[in-house]
């Protein structure tokens, strides 16, 4: 029984939480946090990509202590058909930097180490504890959580969500909506390993340096969707992810698209021969900057994937995670110097302060643009990637026929498939949603 | 989609580690005589494929090797055809890479 009482609790300890805790524990504040996990990490999904620039701005050194992958040299985009792939690669030998921006990282291993960092801090962590439900008073304040492991409640002044994107507190308080299918993408996973140095042949690597993948067309059969594979030290984390809603409605199976994937000519031999030791699943909010719920109230907040801050376009969600996380703490840690409580009135300076940052400008900037890929997806999954296909092959493919009569059949494939009307609305429509 | 009979799930789910909670299941399917749209879709939009027809075309979970996603909650939480909860503290799937 824990009869103390504390500044803060932290649900979770993922990249949201870990952040928030180790901010606030680091400027003299009593933090509680509570992860249902074996350890931070155990129940975390991701690619993964860690975003330098934020981590700097919690751990200025953790490029010399925290588990990396590989650094980022490389990104490949691929739009494929069943056959082919156009790809759109850009690698540059300045990413080979003293402080690169962006690494490869497998979170169970990441996410251990962020947790020591909290710990060191002087945040009270308790895992294996699920917290089962918000403890308010008359008025309905959240004054600290009951969980699974201990009669009774633990109390603080304010109660940090960092519950990932099920998020069951907060929905269950009715602090936000269960998401809904359209604005959740299911993701599967596999972690495929391979010797380090057939990794680097097969991907052009040399040294710690690495590559991301990333994939749409035909591999979503028609659904809003990507597939990726990354490049770790010895493993590939190779997957694809679509829309739940979009599950619902064709009964496609998450497996039999990843297998697909796997199978796909242009993905296939990367693979060959590896060994396969997880498969896991996630769940990433895709509904960006309108599906974002309210997120502060009478004795809490609430940060990351709980609170739908994906930038689904550019598949940035660990950075906003952990940004979200230190704006959070960084505003309590504010109105605590003031001695000011925990209302919700004192907590919309969280807000106010992500309003300012890249968080809310980025997700912003993309408002229509799920929304689009959503109504739209089998021009943009489908159609396009094989027209595109056809294109290039025609293009390539030297059998005589006149350059002309080549480009007059490629525009006549796009007209047939979509129509005048139809190519110049999708692209008026993309610039508008993008811009 | 005949070539994903082929793919053999449990063979994925055996390469994860698991703290199992016997008896305890965190995800329960509500009674029914005859499942719901959203409860059929489970089968196949369930990564782990926990959820099966039993003999009377009903639909049943087994939770040993789910992976804790929340896809099931998504469809079929807000109709009642489920109830849904995480697994208690340190149970469930215990990913080693994640």
């Amino acid at each position: 029984m824990i009869d103390e009482r504390f500044d803060a609790i932290v649900v979770g300890a993922g990249m949201a939480g870990n952040a928030a805790a180790l901010t606030m524990a680091r400027n003299g504040m009593k933090v509680l946090q509570l992860e249902r996990g074996e350890y931070a990490g155990s129940k975390n999904v991701q690619g993964a990509i860690l975003y330098a620039d934020m981590m700097e701005k919690l751990i200025p050194e953790f490029r010399e202590e925290a588990p990396l992958e590989r650094h980022l040299v490389e990104q490949r985009f691929w739009m494929m058909d069943d056959k082919s792939h156009v790809g759109m690669h850009y690698r540059s030998d300045e990413f080979n930097e003293e402080r690169p921006n962006r690494y490869t990282i497998i979170r169970a291993q990441f996410d251990k180490w962020f947790s020591s960092k909290v710990r060191e801090a002087g945040a009270i962590v308790l895992y294996e504890t699920t917290v089962t439900e918000l403890a308010r008073d008359d008025h309905g304040w959240v004054i600290g959580v009951r969980t699974d492991r201990r009669d009774g409640e633990i109390h603080a002044d304010v109660v940090v969500l960092a519950e990932g994107v099920n998020g069951l507190l907060g929905t269950r308080a009715g602090l936000r909506e269960r998401p809904t299918a359209d604005k959740v993408a299911l993701a599967v996973k596999e972690m495929h390993f391979l010797p380090r140095e057939t990794i680097e042949a097969r991907f052009n690597l040399q040294g710690d340096e690495g590559v991301v993948i990333e994939a749409a067309g035909t591999i979503s059969r028609g659904m809003t969707g990507m597939g990726f594979i990354y490049a770790n030290k010895e493993c590939i984390s190779l997957g694809i992810g679509c829309l739940v809603a979009d599950f619902q409605r064709t009964g496609e199976t998450p497996y039999g698209l990843l297998d697909q994937f796997k199978r796909h000519p242009s993905v296939a031999p990367l693979i060959v021969g590896s060994e396969v030791k997880e498969y896991s699943a996630h769940l990433i909010p895709e509904g960006g900057y309108k599906a974002i719920p309210q997120l502060y109230g009478e004795g809490w907040l609430v940060v990351g994937d709980a609170a739908q801050l994906n930038n689904a376009i550019h598949r940035e969600g660990s950075n906003l995670a952990m940004t979200s996380g230190r704006i959070a703490a960084e505003a309590i840690v504010q109105l605590k110097s003031r001695r000011e409580r925990m209302t919700a009135r004192n907590l919309s300076l969280y807000k106010k302060m992500l309003d300012d940052s890249f968080v809310m400008k980025d997700l912003k900037k993309y408002k229509d643009l799920p929304t689009l890929m959503h109504t739209n997806s089998q021009s943009f999954f489908l159609t396009y990637p094989q027209l595109v296909s056809k294109a290039m092959q025609n293009v390539l493919r030297v059998d005589g026929t006149p350059k002309i009569e080549k480009e007059k059949a490629t525009v006549k494939s796009f007209v047939k498939a979509r129509s005048w009307t139809g190519l110049i609305g999708d692209a008026f429509r993309l610039a508008r949603a993008w811009r | 989609m005949k070539v994903e009979s082929s793919v053999r799930v449990e063979d994925k789910l055996y390469s994860n580690r698991y703290l199992v909670d016997v008896g305890r299941p965190h995800v329960k399917v509500r009674a029914h005589e005859t499942p719901s749209r959203q409860l059929k879709a489970l089968l196949k939009a369930c990564p782990a494929r926990c959820y099966e027809l039993n003999d009377k075309g009903q639909v049943e979970i087994t939770v040993d090797g789910c992976i804790e996603c929340g896809t099931c909650r998504v469809i079929a939480e807000p109709g009642g055809d489920i109830e849904w909860n995480y697994p208690r503290g340190g149970y469930g799937v215990l990913f080693k890479f994640g």
